[in-house]
């Protein structure tokens, strides 16, 4: 059962920005890119747990602050030649309200 | 409907133009390639290892029959393209096969030359050009015992090595006197034939052949001075030529090759060409380097971008003989207008030479220590004016104090588990696995495949180095202008060139203007963008916190945990006792784990929480300190001795000096960081001579010196000039300052920076031009409006930037 939690509106995300929801299993990152999508990431890289809500976002992705690792929003695969994963959330966003299934 | 790409050569060059096109525009074409060898397309370079023993067939396959059908691209293998049909636009196959194209990219590659003596058609007569060739060398050698390998050049030379390590006899026969000599000069040819007769191969130097003796099979070989040697299998090396047959066929323009514009498009604007069978303004390319600059600007053009050009190829050469090092480039000879610089070690069995024309570097030649040769290619491309480098150019460009490599500089010395990247942890082996396995041709490809040397670069020449002596001469140096990123084929130069003319404020308005290929750019170009807008238009550029790397747009330090580091400044790194207990309170209050002096003679306070800096900012704030910008691509700190004041040796109050500047300076958005040091004598205990601009005082004024750095590569400072007032010492600190922020790319410092562009270019414009000077002096001061002010006293305020400190939300 998807547990839908509202977290916010889409202006409370820069564009292309991202913040942090101080989830109960840890930081989800919140990402907002260039065309509003919106997308949920565990907020740890899957190679040295560095903050992804803290990287660059571009396009459907996010470079990893610490080591330049290229994570996808969607998904949560990191992209090749490197290799890993870190969990992803569903997102919704509803007149604006953005709302993340935890 | 799909418009049709038909590839005929199944071969390196051709599949590289295939594969930057499926990059550029994956949907564009239905592709079909047809090759003659029954096989995927392999790494034709890596034949000599595959000879030597040290690499299997599977081991140098590039692409793979899986490759093809998981990208659609048809391969029809083992079909010889016999006719086109320009007309009807279809090609015809030996087999009947016929197939349309809309567009035709022609990559025949070229043919061994044979030389027409009598007997060259007897069995055992071969050559080395595919995996053919080299099963039947392979077998050979199982059951015969006497080589002859004609030709002394780099191709002969990998087959005799090959042929010799598998058990054979070999004999090379040259019709010249020096091996190698398109490369090698007679000293380094020299050296390459004592090195190569130590390890049992034997020549016969300056000698033609006149008929290869045999009945039913080849016995012997029989030279023009009369000698007569007994052989079993002979292999003609002697050079290629490039396979224009079907072009000429189909009456497509050629002369020694087909002839190509700088879009590689031949006479027929259907067809393309690359390869070796291609001329370009003349030249026809062996190497792969060119052959892949090349296939990158034919997929540009067949993508119906339409923006590259090839403007042909200065190449370089190594030999891909285990253990013998050796290097050239452009023109090692010379002549009556050029000269020579020599350095030679006989016991070391070290050779250098360079050459150089005016006061540039038009070629090198090295044998035994080729440390330096990708700095001396480097050089060679660029044009660099090497007179301010001159007196040291032969020592290379290794630096005192280099770290992380274990001093090592010699790749080929060195056993496969030893560590090239200490900050990585990557091993040789690793490496030259990586290379072979997965096909990696540049630096940046190895560097993203194994990390080695992509975090610090200090270990970028051994990986070079590597990539030379695994694949040869063929690799790739990085292009002469580099784009910024893959988002862009614009160089730093021209971006920034198009910032000033274009007026372009903002990272975004950049990359609309300039055609970014991504929607946003990355993490590489965004933040050079951002810079770029705001040191070209102090005035009114949006700095764009979202084009900013974290720390920047955090104004802290991030820490592998995630937490900040908070550097409070204190000028010229001067404090007092109430500076002092208002960060040991603020330590305290905000339980920071630990507190660490700094090397620019600051105080850390490490482990802070994102959401606490606001408030640590607002009491150091109050207690009158302001951001240190030690996370900054910006004025860091200024260094001091105590001078003058309380120094018995001191000359000058070197002190206040550095308050003085500190003060003017910081704010400042640089390239990248930025130190200062003033020491109040020349025993220079503030280290000025390492940092980016330092000052040192004598009893008649101050020296200045500039390009210093103490980190990954240690450079001792260039001298600037001297001068006697402290009102100079500032104008000349704040011009250069703004020369290196208008000109250096964004992340170089100021060492590199200098090295590219030489010493008497900032000379020229700071030293000896009083009224430029005064104008980046100038421009300085008005760029500093606008930028000195305290970042963390607006974001305590929470007035700027709010949301990037607290959580959006919290949840149980």
């Amino acid at each position: 059962m998807a547990n839908w939690v509202e977290v916010g509106t889409l202006e409370d995300i820069p564009k292309l920005g991202s913040r942090v929801v101080n989830g109960p299993d840890g930081d989800i990152a919140v990402f907002r890119n260039s065309k509003d999508e919106i997308f949920a990431l565990r907020d740890s890289c899957p190679h040295k747990k560095g903050p992804l809500s803290q990287g660059i976002v571009h396009d459907r992705t996010v470079t990893c602050p610490l080591h330049n690792w290229k994570i996808e929003l969607d998904t949560g695969n990191a992209k090749a030649p490197d290799e890993g994963c870190t969990g992803h959330y569903d997102c919704k966003m509803e007149d604006n309200t953005i709302y993340i299934s935890i | 409907m799909k418009e049709k790409l038909v590839l005929i050569g199944n071969g390196m060059a051709g599949m590289r133009a295939i594969e930057e096109l499926l990059e550029l525009d994956k949907d564009l074409y239905d592709i079909t390639v047809f090759g003659a060898e029954p096989y995927g397309n392999y790494n034709r370079i890596l034949l000599s290892p595959v000879l030597a023993g040290d690499k299997t067939i599977d081991e140098i396959m590039l692409n793979d029959e899986k490759w093809y059908e998981e990208n659609s691209v048809e391969l029809l293998k083992g079909k010889t393209i016999i006719n086109i049909d320009r007309k009807q636009r279809k090609v015809i196959a030996d087999d009947g096969t016929e197939k349309e194209y809309d567009r035709l990219l022609l990559a025949t590659g070229s043919n061994p030359f044979i030389i027409p003596v009598p007997g060259s058609e007897l069995p055992g007569v071969i050559s080395f050009r595919d995996i053919h060739d080299v099963d039947l060398m392979l077998d050979a050698s199982k059951k015969l015992k006497h080589a002859v390998v004609i030709g002394g050049g780099l191709l002969g030379l990998e087959a005799a090595n090959g042929l010799m390590l598998q058990g054979m006899s070999v004999t090379v026969v040259h019709l010249g006197d020096v091996l190698m000599e398109r490369q090698m000069d007679s000293i380094a040819g020299g050296m390459l034939k004592k090195s190569l007769e130590d390890r049992g191969l034997h020549f016969l130097m300056s000698t033609q052949t006149e008929t290869i003796i045999g009945d039913e099979k080849v016995t012997g070989v029989r030279f023009k001075n009369g000698m007569e040697i007994a052989a079993d299998l002979v292999v003609m090396a002697v050079g290629i030529r490039p396979n224009i047959e079907l072009a000429k066929k189909v009456g497509l323009h050629c002369e020694n090759g087909v002839v190509v514009n700088d879009t590689m498009q031949t006479y027929d604007p259907r067809i393309y060409s690359v390869g070796e069978c291609v001329q370009h303004r003349g030249q026809a390319y062996g190497l792969v380097a060119p052959l892949f600059e090349q296939a990158k600007v034919a997929a540009n053009h067949l993508a119906q971008m339409g923006i590259g050009r090839y403007e042909g190829s200065v190449t370089s050469t190594k030999l891909k003989v285990t253990g013998i090092d050796l290097f050239s480039a452009g023109d090692f000879i010379g002549d009556e207008t050029t000269e020579e610089i020599v350095m030679q070690d006989v016991n070391r069995g070290v050779y250098k030479k360079v050459v150089v024309k005016g006061n540039k570097l038009i070629g090198a030649v090295m044998y035994g220590d080729t440390v330096d040769g990708a700095w001396y290619f480097q050089l060679l491309r660029d044009g660099t004016d090497i007179s301010d480098i001159r007196d040291h150019i032969m020592y290379g460009q290794s630096h005192l104090g280099d770290s992380g490599h274990g001093g090592h500089n010699a790749a080929a010395a060195m056993s496969d588990d030893m560590e090239v990247c200490g900050c990585n942890g990557i091993c040789k082996g690793d490496i030259t696995k990586a290379i072979t396995s997965k096909g990696l041709f540049t630096l940046e490809e190895v560097r993203s495949h194994t990390k080695a040397s992509n975090s610090c670069g200090s270990c970028t020449g051994l990986v070079e180095q590597l990539l030379a002596t695994t694949l040869g001469g063929d690799y790739s140096a990085s292009e002469q202008v580099k784009p910024i990123c893959k988002c862009t084929e614009l160089s730093h130069d021209d971006v920034r060139d198009a910032f000033r003319k274009l007026h372009l404020t903002s990272a975004l308005s950049g990359m609309e203007a300039l055609n970014w290929r991504t929607s946003d750019g990355c993490h590489v170009c965004r933040p050079a963008l951002n810079y770029y807008a705001i040191s070209t238009w102090p005035a009114e550029a949006f700095d764009d916190p979202q084009s900013r790397f974290i720390n920047e747009r955090a104004h802290a330090n991030i820490q592998k945990d995630g937490t900040y580091s908070v550097i409070p400044r204190m000028w010229g790194g001067v404090t007092n006792p109430s500076e002092l207990r208002a960060i040991a309170d603020i330590a305290d209050k905000y339980k920071v784990p630990t507190v660490k002096v700094t090397g620019g003679q600051r105080i850390d306070l490490l482990g802070v929480e994102k959401e606490n800096l606001p408030k640590m900012w607002k009491d150091l704030n109050d207690a009158g300190m302001v951001s240190g910008h030690a996370y900054g691509k910006s004025l860091r700190t200024v260094k001091t001795c105590v001078g003058k004041e309380w120094c018995r040796f001191g000359t000058q109050d070197s002190t206040a000096m550095g308050i003085t500047l500190e003060q003017l300076t910081w704010g400042s958005w640089m390239p990248h960081k930025f130190k200062i040091a003033v020491s109040g004598c020349p025993r220079n205990c503030a280290e000025a001579t390492i940092k980016d601009f330092g000052v040192v005082a004598v009893e008649s004024g101050w020296e200045l010196h500039v390009g210093g750095n103490g980190g990954i590569k240690v450079r001792a400072t260039d001298l600037l000039c001297k001068v006697t007032t402290e009102e100079e010492v500032i104008e000349y600190c704040q011009a250069f300052i703004q020369l290196y922020r208008e000109e250096a790319h964004y992340l170089d410092r100021t060492a590199p920076w200098i090295e590219r562009v030489g010493l008497s270019f900032v000379k020229d414009k700071v030293v000896d031009d009083e009224k430029m000077r005064k104008e980046l002096a100038a421009r300085f001061i008005e760029s500093q409006k606008y930028s000195q002010k305290d970042p963390w006293a607006e974001r305590a305020s929470g007035e700027v930037q709010k949301q990037e400190f607290i959580p959006l939300k919290k949840i149980g």
